[in-house]
């Protein structure tokens, strides 16, 4: 059963669409592995949305964090197989699955700080679809339940 | 919501988590580490009451582990399947020493 969670997109938020989502996990039964693992897939995404989606431009055309905010939806279904997170929000078009992967083989001197987020969720999500559809950017992870 | 629990004798610094190490908690391990971290050569993390961890909580203990290899050693003991999972993931079981 489909049931869903719409807040402005702020960090502030975050916990309370964690909670909404873990609560509707435990409820289909999924076990702590997975719920860690789509715990921290939501997140990262998240909080990537809350940074970014509705972020005004610098000169170079590259977004600044929490400089705007709007609308986003969380959507927690399920069938058979799999359970889904799909976030939607009306921010500016990103594909998250563009962005490179980070090298996790380097030693701590040579790690960059950033972009792990959306490498783990990679890496932990069965799959994970992205389209851009009516002005809305709607990115779905899957995991197998 | 995260519990911070350290004790700091000279040189040596243990730091026990207890819940989340997220978005929003991560900024308070942070400043807690920054200000308690000048002159420590051992540093001991005990993770053992550690539920949960993000990319917001690796950025923490990767600025902390390379602050400590310059002047000391940065332990993690007692991290659970599910965090273990994550440093494994990520590649940080290789940077971090974990015991």
């Amino acid at each position: 059963m489909k049931k869903v969670f719409e807040c402005e997109a702020t960090v502030e938020n975050l916990t309370n669409a964690s909670a909404f989502a873990e609560a509707e996990l435990e409820e289909l039964g999924c076990g702590m592995r997975q719920m860690m693992q789509l715990s921290v897939a939501l997140e990262e995404i998240y909080v990537n949305i809350a940074h970014y989606a509705y972020a005004k431009l610098d000169d170079n055309g590259k977004p600044i964090p929490n400089t705007g905010v709007g609308p986003m939806k969380l959507t927690v279904d399920s069938d058979e197989e799999n359970v889904y997170l799909i976030f939607e929000d009306e921010g500016m078009p990103y594909n998250p699955l563009e962005k490179e992967d980070p090298d996790v083989t380097l030693a701590a001197e040579d790690r960059e700080i950033g972009g792990l987020g959306i490498f783990m969720v990679k890496k932990s999500m069965d799959d994970v679809l992205y389209e851009y559809k009516d002005n809305k950017n709607i990115l779905t992870l899957v995991k197998k339940l | 919501m995260l519990n911070i629990n350290e004790t700091k004798d000279g040189a040596n610094l243990k730091i026990a988590l207890e819940g989340r190490l997220d978005t929003t908690t991560a900024p308070q391990l942070e400043e807690k580490v920054n200000g308690l971290i000048d002159g420590v050569t051992d540093l001991k993390f005990d993770f053992e009451k550690l539920e949960y961890i993000s990319s917001a909580g690796l950025r923490v203990l990767l600025s902390t582990q390379k602050t400590m290899n310059k002047q000391g050693k940065m332990v993690i003991n007692n991290v659970s399947e599910e965090v273990m999972e994550i440093f494994d993931v990520t590649g940080f079981s290789d940077i971090l020493t974990i015991e």
